[in-house]
């Protein structure tokens, strides 16, 4: 064993449970990782992935507790420590690097100094030393106007920009181990692509050593040496990246792989639009123009992919049709008469008829809400059903979207994140609708999710010929569901056409950049015949 | 730190029309309240026109002539439509002028309501402000410490001595203090009847009891709304970020989750002043205190109207105007109005 060999964090036999239900999350985890080596964790969500991540940094949340096991440090104990040792520790050779880093910041305080905060805390350098290197390091993740930037506030700068700052300030202090914990999800996937290779740009020149943690095992397999899948709390395959690319072993991997299964099949295109959309311009409050000129037109029984980076203007769009902002000029059509701009203008006949699924089930279902509660609203407002037939209604709805009739009784909080998608599919199906808006509903999923997902709108579109508008930045999920797409740029259309022309043969420049970003992580490593 | 920077950021806050969008928002709220205190003004005139009974009834007793009544209802101008008298009131009110007291009219031509009114505000202030003296900073201090064990058990010792303390009445509070202080160890007065010469020094002795008091009843609110809210701060990702980049607790609070949390805290504090000053009445009698309650209530007995009027308009306003306060303070702290984009 030479010198970069030596063990740098090893994990003995850890074993943490949830205080509430007794419930293991992780247990009985085996894991070491040498001094420069890159290690992914891939899971589904659920499998223990974050509690796994935060355990190397000697934090178990509160509500988990650790039974047995520790974690160690070229041999010290991180469990062990005291807190100000723990505290130092994290400086000078911890690096986090959080999944949402919306929300990793303190919003009161500027960005620069939040970057040099524990530095200057330790005494690791002086203040004019570590702004530089905060600045330098701003600059080589590709960021604008390092110089200015750290003087600005968390929300003043974007979502894939604040994910770079947060590499900055895992790396400012040069750490030993950097614990990524799903840093690109959140992100579209051009913005997603220039994070990671910054994450790689970054790994390569300090040497530093990594556990990476995502959901998306071709993604992983661009940046790690060696890969465990966690499955239920347990690392059920720990290999080299090539033999899981090539030789996956156990039964939960192979399912991770073939996830891009499913092209959809052409169908016949119906004479006339049921949605249509006529030089839509709008934006918000008095500030300027989020959307210019945008048309589309969607038939029953379709479905239309709108695709584009995060702040393209897609989000909008939906919620333009949602009735949720009126548009500044241009008209909607539905079924050929005007639709209302406003929500409250338009009849309950109207609102039944184009129901909106969010990106987070989270934030659109009363936690404290059953099942029953949440499906039976909608069944009362839009169908006046009550009673034993709204019962009914609910358990045919669940059935529908592939969840158990034994959770009519469940509060919402205590379902998985895919059930509860699932559980917001079904209330919006609940309405009936013609046209069901799906707002990134899949980004927040994990792959093997996603897929079931994806599976299921197209059959449910089979059996009840709702029109569907899939708002999405992954252009893997539009091959698998979608009919028609048109890419959005900076609030265009800057193109428009049948999947298949596309994807095929894009016209525009922007397009095929969002065809490259994403083309080099789906194809390079997919198994042939999944 | 770097100038040139600084300049540049500043530059960037100050653009965006000609306006600052904080002042708007400041002015919208104050225009607000300005109208929410009018409408005040109009209930509690309406409220007091439905009382049963009037001034002129109630200082003549049950055997009053109708001839009689109506005179001084004349004499008063209680015989002119509601709507006049008032816009006539209000406008006085808007001039500073509160009326005349109606209590005392016969006998010296009348004192002025304000002149009534005013001494008894500043003591029922200096006895809330006595009492937030000792309550905000020992309530805030225990809330901070639950919040921070929060499911711990100083937690919850904590939280069921507040509870306990939300259960019991004010009066017997008060009672138990008079019985075990004032009369058991004779350590301080019963009674806090202090008048307009009453030394500073003794006058402060005598409120210490019903300050105490209220004290006693407002810190478990104080320390049970500080830990709601501080946990739920506490629980946020970026403060588990904060540790997780090296931070300890101790500092990450008293840096990022303090800061962020003035605007709560600001919150709370006025709610619980504007719930002392307008909430003392029960207290002020144990104690017999001069303050603005004793004073309503004994203006309602005798159908003063407007005392009445004046004394609800005023806590109307403290009310109003103290959330006025927190809402600017939540404002002018909140980050993202204070660097708009």
């Amino acid at each position: 064993m030479g010198v970069d060999a030596r063990t740098l964090v090893s994990m003995r036999d850890l074993v943490i449970r949830r205080a509430s239900d007794d419930r293991p999350v992780l247990d009985g985890i085996n894991l070491r990782i040498r001094s420069g080596e890159v290690v992914g964790l891939v899971g589904e969500s659920g499998s223990g992935k974050t509690t796994l991540g935060l355990a190397l940094l000697g934090r178990i949340r509160p509500g988990l507790e650790r039974i047995r096991g520790h974690v160690r440090l070229e041999g010290e104990d991180l469990f062990s420590v005291p807190a100000a040792e723990l505290a130092a520790l994290r400086t000078a050779r911890l690096g986090y690097v959080a999944q949402n880093a919306l929300e990793a910041f303190d919003p009161a305080w500027r960005l620069l100094r939040q970057t040099t905060e524990a530095a200057l805390l330790h005494g690791l350098m002086g203040e004019r030393t570590a702004t530089n290197a905060a600045t330098s390091l701003y600059g080589e993740l590709g960021l604008p106007d390092p110089e200015e930037l750290g003087w600005r506030y968390p929300h003043q700068v974007s979502g894939g920009q604040l994910q770079r700052i947060m590499l900055a300030m895992a790396t400012l202090n040069a750490p030993d181990l950097i614990v990524f914990d799903e840093p690109t999800t959140a992100l579209d996937t051009s913005t997603q692509e220039t994070v990671l290779k910054a994450v790689r740009r970054l790994l390569r020149k300090s040497g530093a050593a990594a556990l990476y943690i995502t959901h998306d095992l071709s993604l992983v397999t661009r940046i790690a040496q060696r890969i465990c899948v966690l499955h239920r709390g347990r690392i059920v395959e720990d290999a080299p990246a090539e033999e899981i690319v090539h030789r996956p072993r156990h039964p939960y991997t192979r399912a991770l792989w073939g996830v891009a299964a499913g092209v959809r099949r052409s169908r016949p295109v119906p004479e006339q639009p049921l949605l249509e959309l006529r030089g839509i311009r709008t934006g918000y409050g008095t500030g300027p123009d989020i959307l210019h000129d945008v048309s589309l037109q969607l038939a029953r029984g379709r479905t239309l992919a709108v695709v584009g980076e995060s702040g393209s203007g897609k989000t909008t769009l939906g919620r333009v049709i949602a009735g949720l902002l009126p548009p500044r000029a241009g008209e909607m059509l539905l079924d050929g008469e005007p639709l209302p701009p406003r929500l409250k203008d338009r009849t309950q006949e109207m609102r039944r008829r184009i129901q909106f699924l969010h990106q987070s089930a989270d934030g659109a279902l009363n936690p404290s809400h059953d099942v029953f509660m949440i499906l039976s609203r909608p069944l009362a407002l839009f169908h006046e059903l009550s009673g034993r037939a709204a019962q009914q209604r609910a358990e045919e709805l669940l059935e529908m979207v592939d969840l158990p009739p034994d959770i009519l009784h469940r509060r919402a909080a205590r379902l998985s994140g895919g059930q509860k998608q699932r559980l917001a599919l079904a209330r919006a199906l609940a309405a009936e609708p013609d046209v069901l808006i799906c707002d990134e509903v899949t980004s927040a999923l994990d792959a093997v999710l996603r897929n079931g997902i994806l599976q299921l709108l197209n059959r449910i579109q089979e059996r009840t010929g709702t029109a569907i508008l899939f708002i999405t930045h992954d252009l893997s999920a539009v091959r698998a569901i979608a009919d028609e797409m048109i890419v959005m740029h900076e609030g265009q259309a800057v193109e428009a056409g049948s999947c298949a022309d596309v994807l095929k043969a894009p016209q525009s420049e922007h397009t095929r950049r969002l065809l490259a970003a994403s083309g080099a992580g789906s194809s390079r490593f997919m198994p042939a015949g999944q | 730190m770097n100038r040139r920077n600084m300049g540049k950021e500043t530059g960037g806050t100050e653009r965006c029309g000609n306006v600052h969008p904080l002042v708007r928002i400041i002015a919208g709220r104050l225009v607000w309240a300005f109208l929410s205190l009018l409408a005040v003004s109009v209930i509690i005139f309406a409220a007091l026109e439905m009382l049963p009974g009037d001034f002129a009834r109630s200082v003549l007793g049950q055997s009053a002539t109708p001839e009689a009544v109506a005179a001084i209802r004349h004499d008063l101008g209680l015989d002119r439509p509601a709507a006049i008298r008032y816009i006539e009131w209000l406008s006085g009110v808007l001039q500073g002028d509160f009326g005349t007291s109606l209590s005392g009219r016969g006998v010296e031509g009348g004192r002025s309501v304000a002149e009534l009114v005013l001494p008894r505000l500043g003591n029922t202030f200096l006895l809330a402000l006595l009492a937030m003296a000792i309550a905000f900073p020992l309530a805030f201090l225990l809330g901070l410490i639950a919040a921070m064990n929060r499911g711990g058990r100083i937690d919850r010792a904590i939280n069921s001595v507040a509870l306990a303390f939300v259960a019991m009445p004010e009066f017997l509070i008060g009672y138990l203090l008079i019985y075990w202080i004032a009369v058991r160890a004779g350590l301080l007065p019963s009674l806090a009847s202090v008048g307009p010469d009453t030394p500073l020094a003794e006058r402060l002795m005598r409120m210490i009891l019903p300050a105490a008091t209220l004290s006693l009843t407002v810190i478990a609110h104080i320390l049970r709304m500080t830990r709601a809210s501080l946990s739920e701060l506490f629980e946020r990702l970026w403060m588990e970020a904060l540790q997780l980049k090296g931070i300890p607790m101790a500092i990450a609070v008293r840096r990022h989750a303090l800061p962020n949390a003035s605007g709560t805290i600001a919150n709370i504090f006025a709610f619980n002043v504007a719930w002392l000053i307008t909430g003392v009445v029960v207290t002020e009698r144990v104690f017999v205190y001069p303050g603005i309650g004793q004073l309503m209530v004994d203006a309602v007995t005798s159908r003063d109207v407007p005392v009445v009027q004046a004394c609800a308009l005023i806590f109307a306003a403290v009310y109003i105007g103290l959330n006025l306060l927190a809402d600017i303070v939540a404002i002018a702290t909140n980050p993202r109005l204070l660097h708009p984009r």
